[in-house]
């Protein structure tokens, strides 16, 4: 896409919600095409309550939505919580089998996933794998290195001895100045401990890519926009697509949200991501749930 | 009355300073349940050592209180000791930090720690 267009494009579409943009230092980069990626999160399929009367039609909007925009993202990526968890190995299956129909019918010619706690933690990612392959990998698109790492398969929210051995071998074979783009389920700083809102040895993988100047992590769980700086990192979280948490630390019980029947939609939506390799630079706008 | 909701208004009729006390340290006995902690608010002095035992009947559990660093895992079927000495006073969050299933985020309780 022409960077004028798309960006023209942003302006005009900007009433779906605020457009943070997240700049980092760096000097010019060999040319790279601008692109864009969708990100969709914590979408609980299988989630029955009153925080969502409409938890089986939440998705197929965000979907109708992504599929009706302009032109389409290059990618598109689940950042985990694609299910509700259940102990029930059989409807764990049934539950993921129903989601990946769902999101056959996105028109992009990939989807990425990548498991959160509901998906992986009861059964250590054994039936996220047999659906959606590895629940940490790499890969490469016009410019940016993407690095998809698992901090939910471990109960205990740990990435692991393991995995941090694989990213730092990973993060050794790139150019210090490589455009690095980081997807998590969890925060990989300690947001909100007292919710449980951490990665137990994220600091370890936050030290890793403090070695890379053009590091951006994006990540879920918490239902909710946060915007946060780990030294040149910028961390960020996406919305939900089935209920909205509170802010952290603002009521005693991490709760959901209520629905608000006058607001249907409220704080659920998912983001674009604009990236300009080049300047290693990414546009985000957020996009609502409309009804319709 | 159910030997489970029996053992469990036991549990909480027990104020604290009833709970085994000796050489200085209070010991107190929690069970982690999905999806819950029992008891649910935990009552302590500044400055005396606690010692918490800790059992989970059912499934693995985490105990994190995370304003004075401490935690550990509760395996079931082994008691885990954890042991601190509250230094301030007021209320302070643990949690399970351990997926356990649906109801986990809400697996909290209250450490009230007076002067
Ligand atoms: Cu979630």
């Amino acid at each position: 896409m022409a960077f004028l267009d798309r960006r023209q494009f942003l302006q005009l579409a900007a009433f779906g919600g605020a457009v943070f943009s997240s700049a980092l230092p760096g000097a010019a980069h060999a040319a790279a095409d601008d692109f864009y990626f969708v990100q969709l999160s914590d979408t609980h399929w299988g989630f029955e309550g009153p925080e969502n009367p409409d938890a089986r039609g939440t998705l197929p909007k965000a979907i109708a939505a992504v599929n009706a925009l302009p032109e389409p993202p290059d990618f598109v990526i689940f950042t985990g919580d694609l299910t509700h968890t259940t102990e029930d190995g059989r409807e764990r299956r049934k539950r993921m089998a129903e989601f990946q129909q769902q999101a056959r019918a996105l028109k992009v010619r990939e989807v990425r996933y990548i498991p959160g706690e509901h998906d992986a933690a009861l059964d250590q990612g054994k039936a996220y794998s047999e659906f959606f392959g590895p629940t940490h990998y790499v890969f490469d698109h016009r410019g940016v290195h993407f690095i998809v790492l698992d901090n939910v398969s471990d109960p205990a929210a740990k990435l692991g001895e393991e995995q941090l051995a694989w990213l730092q071998a990973d993060l050794q074979a790139q150019p210090r100045d490589a455009r690095i783009v980081v997807f998590a389920h969890r925060p990989l700083f300690d947001l909100y401990p007292q919710w449980d809102w951490a990665t137990r040895d994220g600091a370890q993988a936050v030290e890793l890519l403090q070695a890379h100047p053009n590091v951006v992590v994006f990540y879920g769980h918490i239902h909710q926009e946060n915007h946060h700086m780990t030294g040149a990192i910028a961390h960020h979280s996406a919305k939900s697509l089935m209920f909205p948490l509170p802010a952290p630390g603002s009521q005693p019980k991490r709760t959901p949200v209520a629905w608000d029947p006058s607001q249907p939609y409220r704080g659920l939506g998912f983001r674009e991501v604009e990236a300009e390799p080049a300047e290693a630079r990414y546009v985000l706008s957020e996009r609502p749930v409309t009804q319709g | 009355m159910p030997v489970d909701s029996l053992r469990r208004a036991l549990v909480f009729a027990l104020p604290a300073a009833a709970l085994a006390q000796s050489d200085g340290v209070l010991e107190l006995h929690v069970v982690a349940r999905r999806f819950q902690f029992e008891p649910e608010t935990l009552r302590v002095r500044a400055g005396v050592p606690v010692l918490l035992r800790l059992t989970s009947p059912e499934v693995p559990m985490g105990f994190n209180l995370p304003d004075f660093g401490v935690r550990t895992d509760i395996v079931p079927g082994k008691e885990a000791q954890l042991r601190f000495t509250p230094t301030r006073t007021g209320q302070f969050t643990f949690l399970c930090d351990v997926f356990c299933g649906n109801g986990h985020e809400n697996m909290s309780g209250t450490l009230e720690v007076r002067s």
